[in-house]
């Protein structure tokens, strides 16, 4: 019998290759989150992703072989919302990107995380919109150079992981794909954990980003990560400045409030006991 | 319906804004829900991309807008009827659009288990136009019994469709891997952006099968039209005047007809261009600057008369009565100059 990787199953093969550039960091958490269900023995059909508008939206779909709904710009965590309400038992999954869930769809995301909504949601923040071509995103750094920040960008850039987390998710971690075993183990915590559960992938971007700031390919992109990246424990004993330019890792809140899914059917138990019969 | 629906075992969920409402409804209608969501004018204004990305990944909901004065803030919680064009063509893209609109308390709720009905049979998002003057009434309501609805079934299929070009819906959760896109795609739901071919047969498909189902999907009330030299032509908040009028001028003798759209969209072009084969004026008292007018001026070529008023407040019957009133004496001394 013909040899098969024991990750096959969880693509559509018959779309392969995938459409991601050379050196790019999606192919890495695609193969981190197929190790996670590997690891953790997840039936597909009990996943549902949902995706926004992006490269990283392009990880799951059309590559993932689960239901998918790759739905408007920014908006997946407000789908994925939605789909939860309705099928609590499924792994609601969103991929996506740092314009996607940080720009355009920020309000969704720091809501969602409010509400606690039991959703698995990994950012792969490239610190930029690569797809269309290189412009400015919410994560990027001050000072770089992108296509519309063609002098440096004014702007400063959120740490959205931190922004998840003050928001009230039940999980947060920070990895970078330099990172890639943390990042399987982060996403199978992150598939058990009831809640809001998320993980900010920082990843590379050669292409549109990289390669106008000095980075041009994967392996300059590795070292930049390894080199930058400082763990929360040993973060939390340097000052601002000492931490200016550096990468938080690590696992940031992990807490247990109520999924707001169980809550809303908790209600129902209550209301449907109490109704008079229609 | 906050308090209704958790004792049926719904659940309603307020969001953020009413993008977030509109995505979650469709997402919850994707996971195997009957979904809808209500806004007036600004929210409606939100909601337009994603209205577009149910009717591209033909996903039933329905949308209620209570339309107010606008554009932007307008006046908040005053009627008006001015988003008859925004319901129409407020998403981009080729596209076609289905909205009733109802006249009464009781027909907010038996419309609305006929947009239900429509969204599921056509998989089609379906606006329900109502008006702030209808939102605001108090009236009679009898609520239908349950086992008396006809509800069409999730996943069935219509022996009804004319157009043949309806697949039965499938829903998430059964192990099918459905892939679903806003992007164009193929018949199997997979993306092709590419391929000139893929877009012209998936949007004619979308447009077909609306278009070709007008005789089921179309529904108006016709009064007094037998004999009729002058029509009044109306919808929603705007027809219980025009109603009222169209009486009192029969009572003086005058040969008015009343036409009332249900359907807004699609138009019920065919019937107006019967119609304006047989009458002389057209009057379409509405809440706007005549967005109705314009559409039935395409199908007939009579006179069209706008009433139109705006500022929140409705028409009375006299607003109504005097334009017919004026309409027969202008022909009249039309008719003496020729």
């Amino acid at each position: 019998m013909e040899h098969q990787h024991k990750l096959l199953k969880y693509l559509r093969q018959e779309i392969l290759p995938t459409t991601h550039c050379p050196g790019c960091g999606c192919g890495q958490v695609l193969n981190a989150f197929a190790n996670a269900m590997h690891d953790l023995q997840i039936d597909p059909v009990n996943i549902i992703s949902v995706t926004g508008i992006g490269c990283s939206s392009w990880i799951p779909s059309p590559y993932l072989k689960c239901d998918t709904l790759h739905t408007t710009h920014g908006r997946a965590v407000a789908f994925a919302t939605g789909v939860k309400v309705i099928r609590p038992k499924s792994k609601v999954v969103v991929i996506a990107g740092d314009g996607d869930l940080a720009g355009i769809g920020g309000n969704h995301l720091v809501h969602a995380a409010r509400r606690n909504v039991g959703l698995s949601v990994f950012l792969v923040n490239n610190y930029i919109y690569g797809m269309t071509g290189g412009q400015v995103s919410p994560t990027t750094p001050f000072g770089a150079v992108t296509t519309t920040t063609p002098y440096s960008n004014a702007e400063y850039p959120f740490r959205i992981a931190e922004v998840v987390a003050a928001a009230g998710a039940n999980y947060v971690a920070r990895w970078t794909t330099y990172h890639i075993r943390k990042i399987i183990t982060a996403m199978k915590e992150v598939l058990q954990k009831k809640g809001f559960a998320f993980v900010e992938i920082i990843s590379q971007c050669p292409v549109s980003y990289g390669r106008r700031v000095g980075l041009r390919d994967g392996v300059a992109f590795m070292k930049y990560f390894k080199k930058s990246s400082v763990s929360v424990a040993k973060a939390k004993d340097m000052s601002e400045e000492e931490l200016e330019g550096k990468i938080v890792v690590g696992k940031l809140v992990e807490r247990d409030r109520t999924e707001f899914t169980e809550s809303l059917r908790e209600i129902n138990v209550r209301c449907t006991a109490n109704a008079e019969p229609i | 319906m906050s308090r209704e629906l958790p004792k049926v075992n719904g659940f309603y969920v307020q969001f953020e804004d009413e993008i977030g409402s509109i995505a979650a409804v469709i997402g919850a209608a994707r996971a195997g829900a009957i979904t809808m969501t209500a806004t007036s004018g600004p929210g409606f204004s939100l909601m337009q991309e994603n209205i577009g990305y149910a009717i591209m990944t033909e996903t039933p909901c329905v949308v209620v807008n209570v339309q107010r004065s606008g554009p932007s803030t307008g006046q908040a919680t005053k009627p008006a009827q001015s988003d008859i064009l925004a319901a129409r063509w407020g998403t981009h893209g080729d596209h076609e659009m289905i909205a009733l609109a109802p006249n009464s308390v009781q027909e907010c709720c038996d419309l609305m288990i006929e947009c239900v009905n429509l969204s599921e049979r056509y998989r089609h998002p379906v606006i329900f136009l109502m008006d702030g003057e209808i939102g605001h009434l108090r009236e009679k309501l009898v609520f239908p019994m349950l086992e008396d609805l006809d509800l069409f079934p999730r996943g069935g299929f219509d022996p009804a469709d004319e157009s043949g070009l309806i697949k039965p819906m499938r829903e998430f959760g059964h192990g099918e891997a459905i892939h679903i896109t806003g992007s164009t795609h193929k018949e199997n739901g997979m993306r092709d952006v590419v391929s000139q071919e893929v877009h012209e047969n998936l949007i004619s498909r979308l447009c077909d099968k609306i278009d070709r189902n007008q005789d089921n999907i179309i529904r108006y009330e016709e009064r007094f039209m037998v004999d009729a030299d002058v029509i009044v032509v109306s919808f929603g908040a705007a027809s219980r005047p025009a109603l009222g009028a169209v009486i009192r001028a029969r009572d003086k003798g005058i040969k008015v007809g009343y036409f009332r759209l249900i359907t807004i969209w699609p138009f019920c072009g065919e019937r107006m261009a019967e119609i304006g084969k047989r009458v002389r004026t057209i009057l379409v008292p509405e809440m706007n600057l005549g967005q109705l007018a314009r559409e039935v001026e395409r199908f007939v070529s009579v006179p069209v008369v706008r009433v139109s008023k705006i500022g929140g407040i409705a028409h009375s019957v006299e607003d109504i009565y005097m334009s017919i009133v004026n309409s027969m004496e202008n022909r009249q001394s039309s008719a003496i100059r020729g």
